[in-house]
């Protein structure tokens, strides 16, 4: 039977066709390059070492949410509340630190705890989003909207609207440090660690594939065994904890636990996401993209701040490039993909 | 004596509420066939196939898998046994490549204790499996790397089907595999049927299409309104009788294939 003809024999893709699937994932990253490049012509004194240290920072406030909204995305959901989340981790390890400080704890062991307090909250939280999603069938969408009001209302209820500074000194040096001569801050790097490991775990793992497959089809992801449940909980938890990783290194740069920290991190954190390529309908995109994605607009946040442009324009650029970027991925797919 | 049918139902019955889908039905499916199912919309069909794959449970009469009595309580069970299906909507995702498809919820994992632990992916060995899984039923796609998004229907559905096969060894149930496909197609999966055949697993499909039914099958069964009317052998069916038996023009006293008429 070996002459039997085969089955559907491969399409002959398009050359244009095959480009365009490669370009695409470039794509943004042109922009962001385009958007230095600018920068550097148009301002002077734009490629230092201090545009560097504020723009790697500002990434930080973002980074790791999009790490996180990357793969609630990917599992086709949303997390809205990871802003919420990030403000109430950081003043509830803000309080603890608070506390053990005046009972007289060192002040390396009561950041040591503050921080994996934060870390946990934050899983807790998004423990709590997954539940509500996959046992009330609540859709992300509203469970997360909910636990944003929710964060929000705690973290004022907390310190009484208050914003807590009373911290201990180490919590500021270490959040303001600077390693590796003068280049890298510390939550920089913890970021950067933290970022790397993540895209091993999506794009090379079991874990990251099944978010895939549960984000590109969750019909057949059950069928063919898959706990469903059990995935997407275990994914909004990795976002609520690396939420309260964000939290917590916030704090420690402002040395204080602010009731406003994390305001509308959530947009900024799928802004970068679906600029970086993934798509709100699940099963596409990559920590590659959500990278990118932040860092054009920690760029465009600190760039336009160095230009002396009013930050408005920021918010209009984004807008912009993240329209963009939505059309010129789905003229991509529409043309590799055929229905 | 005829050898143990490796998958047979008794007195097989289905009511949903007062509805009876499917009544008191007595079927076997022997080693290496392919045996087709068909009657109109609502003669119960999908009842029977859904039964088979695990995805509803039966009112009454059993299962039997080598002549042992079964119950599946889900899909996962009758894939135990050795039965896959291949549903009309393939349930592939098409953001995955082909590997991945093939190995979805199964996934070959990489080295020692520690690496399989995190769940590394043996990216490599799942390829070259699915390369000789693929072989195996000379299904040619030549870049595996491809999102199954990218192929035509005729790869998707033989996608599906290798999939179905490669965690099966004795039953294959084939809901529609022809419907939405171009002329072509079709006939590369009718092909594709028969090379199944070959490897000596039984093949159940259920279709409209009665020139497939009559091109493809060893046996064809006629359900009538939730009964079995006859099992033909496909040397007694033509177009003409099994039209008149699905419609009920024609009523059979026969209800095993090969009973002298």
């Amino acid at each position: 039977m070996s002459a039997s003809p085969p089955v559907a024999a491969t399409p002959t893709t398009p050359l244009a066709v095959r480009i365009g699937e490669r370009a695409g994932s470039m794509w943004t990253f042109g922009v962001l390059a385009a958007i230095i490049a600018g920068f550097s012509f148009t301002t002077t004194n734009f490629l230092t070492q201090q545009t560097w240290l504020a723009v790697s920072v500002a990434a930080t406030h973002v980074l790791l949410l999009a790490v996180g909204q990357t793969y609630v995305v990917i599992s086709r959901g949303i997390d809205l509340s990871v802003g919420g989340v990030l403000g109430l981790t950081g003043m509830a390890s803000g309080l603890l630190m608070s506390n053990l400080m005046h009972a007289g704890w060192s002040d390396p062991l009561t950041i040591a705890l503050g921080g994996l307090a934060a870390l946990a909250a934050g899983a807790v939280l998004g423990t709590a989003n997954g539940l509500v999603i996959t046992r009330l069938n609540v859709t992300p969408l509203i469970a997360t909207l909910a636990m944003l009001g929710v964060a929000q209302g705690l973290t004022q209820l907390l310190n009484h609207g208050q914003e807590l500074a009373d911290l201990p000194v180490g919590l500021g040096e270490f959040g303001n440090r600077v390693l590796l001569g003068g280049w890298v801050p510390a939550p920089v790097l913890i970021c950067a660690v933290i970022t790397v490991v993540a895209a091993l775990v999506l794009h090379r793992t079991r874990f990251g594939r099944r978010t895939y497959a549960i984000g590109s089809n969750p019909e057949a992801a059950l069928r063919m065994g898959i706990n469903v449940r059990r995935h997407v909980t275990l994914v909004f938890l990795l976002s609520g904890a690396l939420a309260g990783v964000t939290g917590f290194l916030v704090m420690a740069q402002l040395s204080a636990a602010s009731v406003t920290a994390g305001t509308g991190a959530e947009l900024k954190s799928i802004t970068a996401v679906v600029i970086g390529g993934a798509s709100l309908f699940g099963g596409r995109g990559t920590i590659a993209g959500a990278v990118i994605g932040t860092a054009i607009i920690a760029v465009l946040e600190t760039g336009l701040v160095i230009a002396r442009v009013s930050s408005a324009w920021q918010l209009l650029a984004v807008g912009l490039i993240l329209v963009a970027a939505v059309w010129a991925d789905q003229q991509r797919l529409r043309l590799a993909r055929r229905t | 004596m005829t050898p143990t049918p490796i998958l047979a139902v008794r007195g097989l019955t289905k009511r949903y509420g007062g509805l009876v889908a499917l009544a008191d039905v007595d079927l076997d499916i022997r080693r290496g066939e392919v045996l087709a199912i068909v009657g109109d919309n609502g003669a119960g069909k999908s009842t029977l196939l859904k039964i088979l794959s695990g995805t509803a449970q039966p009112s009454d009469g059993e299962v039997l898998v080598d002549g042992a009595p079964v119950a599946f309580r889900s899909p996962a069970d009758a894939t135990d046994a050795g039965i896959a299906t291949v549903y009309q909507d393939l349930a592939l995702a098409l953001d995955l490549d082909v590997a991945a498809n093939l190995f979805l919820g199964r996934e070959l994992l990489r080295g020692p204790r520690p690496s399989r632990w995190l769940g590394w992916l043996d990216s490599g060995g799942m390829r070259q499996r699915t390369r000789e899984a693929l072989d195996r039923v000379h299904i040619r796609i030549p870049d595996l790397d491809k999102e199954c998004g990218m192929l035509s229907g005729g790869q998707r559905q033989a996608i599906a089907i290798a999939r179905a096969v490669t965690w099966c060894d004795r039953v294959l149930l084939l809901d529609e595999p022809t419907a939405a496909l171009g002329v072509e197609q079709q006939q590369e999966v009718l092909n594709l049927i028969a090379r199944v055949r070959e490897t000596g697993i039984a093949t159940v499909l259920v279709s409209h299409q009665l020139p497939h039914v009559l091109e493809i099958a060893d046996r064809v069964a006629v359900l009538r309104r939730g009964r079995l009317v006859t099992v033909l052998d496909i040397r007694e069916a033509t177009t003409e009788r099994l039209l008149a038996l699905i419609t009920g023009l024609e009523q059979s006293e026969t209800t095993t294939a090969g009973a002298a008429r």
